[in-house]
């Protein structure tokens, strides 16, 4: 018996005209996991969650979202799907309780169930004092807040986050964090786009990073650092031309490099003994990670 | 790796009731808020068309095709209220929820498809104006018009009417790429449309190659209907301005489907 998968993609391709978007991906979500799409703006991660609801429909490849084939079953699959998008959409000149009442009406929650329903993604967004305010008087975190509890209403299998926390500042993305992390804990299944390494690091069980529409690497982030950039990493800061003869010398030593704008990143420096150069350690991250692999600066 | 099991039923039907009920609960609700400022522009632009042709030409002309000339305007103006109260609706309403709101983004993430989308809109739209289309029949009461047992049928006559003036807005909007394309409909399609119904002078007036055209005008065929709900009825003849009305939202409905469904699903 294997593991039950929420979301399979294989070889999928999507083009518009001459861009092809998304190119040849495969992805797995098992049920009960958090998966993170890791990648920079423009890697295809938008494209891929417009496909997973049928609002693009894939030039090749076969989906399946919660054994349902798309695009043909795709209604049926949406029923169970909750998705935040990364643009808000709400209604802003309804109160929050009437947003949560429109989408239990449009998930086809029964007329018993649904006040309950409302109570709960209340409380969840920690909205049950507000439920009377107009969503233009919100600020952007209950916003975000709503945006999520919105998604969650009718208690779906699996829940598509796109771009969480994009655009806010680091305080209420926190507080997102927290909700989805209580999310997780719950067992939900989650598919969540990113291009913040770190919440990719504190919340997806799995990352997939994603580069120009195909996946370039998977697995645990522990695993992806320890597999590609290795324990730890030696970061040193210097003039330009200081930093061009670092990245030579540890060339020289066989160690791989990366330039982070101000300094020089030498990578899996924990391997290599005796190497001596001046300069900070600190744990090896998903970033390097995701440049050595990608060549691509990600924030 | 097994794929999770799905339950038994794996593809919905078309046209969902539970579909459409969404999407006109999420209008019902937000009508809620904007009913006044909506109410106010669907009733008093075209009682001020009825007042002002109507006292204004009425001092001229009294009589026309054999009605006082306010109660020819007043039944005619009917048509004008439908059609402000759902081609406008229909183009500007749709294309913010697309493009600004992008409510539309929203709801078809949940199980509704872009079909029950546009039916669900088009039914709330052709509902307001079966409603906002009686305002120039009411106000014509109070100044002097007979009731009559036919008026009863007007709001019919001003939804059916209204469901292909809503469809045939959606349609618009689901092909004009910017605000600035709604120009050229108004100008070229809506205007001349709405001047040559037979609303304020009647098309027997006009060349014969003009009365033929007028007679494809739906605006037309929906004064014709309210006027003879009024006045009397002309039997099958107005069952087939019926039908022609009918057939008219039928294929206005099924474009504006095809033309949102490219706009919406890429």
């Amino acid at each position: 018996m294997g593991v039950e998968l929420a979301i399979r993609l294989r070889g999928v391709v999507k083009r518009y005209g001459p861009i092809t978007a998304v190119n040849g991906l495969d992805l797995d979500v098992p049920m009960g996991t958090c998966v993170g799409l890791l990648g920079p703006n423009g890697a295809g991660k938008s494209t891929t969650m417009r496909l997973l609801t049928a609002q693009s429909i894939a030039d090749e490849g076969e989906l399946e979202v919660l054994g349902f084939h798309l695009p043909e079953e795709s209604k049926a699959a949406r029923a169970e799907c909750g998705v935040a998008p990364q643009l808000d959409n709400l209604d802003v000149t309804l109160t929050v309780e009437q947003n949560l009442l429109v989408f239990a009406h449009l998930y086809r929650i029964g007329r018993g169930e649904r006040r309950e329903a409302i109570e709960r993604a209340l409380v969840m967004a920690k909205l049950v004092d507000r439920r009377d305010s107009r969503v233009d008087k919100l600020s952007g975190g209950m916003r975000r807040r709503l945006l999520i509890a919105r998604a969650l209403v009718h208690r779906p299998r699996l829940v598509l986050l796109d771009e969480p926390t994009v655009g806010l500042d680091p305080q209420v993305r926190q507080e997102l964090w927290a909700l989805i992390d209580a999310l997780r804990s719950e067992g939900a299944t989650i598919l969540m786009s990113t291009h913040y390494i770190e919440e990719a690091q504190r919340l997806a069980d799995t990352v997939l990073i994603m580069s120009h529409g195909s996946a370039v690497a998977a697995g645990p982030p522990t695993e992806l650092v320890a597999e590609h950039a290795g324990r730890e990493a030696l970061e040193v800061y210097g003039p330009p031309a200081r930093l061009a003869e670092v990245e030579a010398e540890a060339g020289a030593a066989g160690l791989r490099t990366r330039r982070t704008g101000t300094s020089v990143a030498i990578l899996g420096v924990d391997g290599a003994n005796g190497y001596a150069v001046e300069g900070e350690r600190r744990p090896a991250n998903l970033e390097d990670v995701f440049v050595l692999l990608t060549g691509e600066e990600i924030v | 790796m097994a794929v999770s099991t799905a339950p038994r039923e794996r593809r919905l039907g078309r046209l969902e009731r539970p579909a459409l009920t969404g999407v006109l609960v999420r209008e019902v609700v937000n009508f809620s808020s904007y009913w006044r400022s909506s109410t106010f522009s669907s009733t008093v632009e075209p009682t001020i068309y009825l007042l002002a042709f109507g006292f204004g030409f009425g001092s001229l002309v009294s009589r026309i095709g054999g009605y006082d000339y306010l109660e020819f305007v007043a039944t005619g103006t009917v048509a004008t209220a439908v059609l402000f109260s759902s081609a406008f609706p229909g183009m500007f309403g749709t294309f913010v929820k697309y493009k600004f709101q992008r409510t539309y983004d929203a709801i078809l993430a949940a199980p509704v498809d872009t079909e029950e989308l546009v039916t669900a809109e088009a039914l709330w739209i052709a509902t307001r104006a079966g409603v906002y289309g009686c305002v120039p029949l009411l106000v014509a009461l109070f100044f002097g018009l007979d009731p009559a047992w036919g008026m009863l049928a007007v709001p019919f006559i001003a939804w059916i009417s209204g469901l292909g003036w809503a469809c045939f807005g959606i349609m618009i909007a689901g092909y004009a790429s910017s605000f600035e394309n709604f120009n050229y409909i108004v100008s070229a399609v809506l205007t001349p449309l709405f001047l040559v119904a037979g609303t304020f002078f009647p098309l027997s007036q006009l060349p014969e190659w003009a009365q033929v055209l007028g007679n494809l005008n739906p605006l037309h065929q929906c004064v014709e209907l309210v006027r003879h709900a009024a006045f009397g009825w002309e039997g099958w003849t107005d069952l087939a301005r019926v039908a022609f009305l009918a057939a008219f939202a039928l294929v206005m409905w099924r474009i504006a489907i095809h033309a949102m469904t490219r706009k919406l699903i890429d």
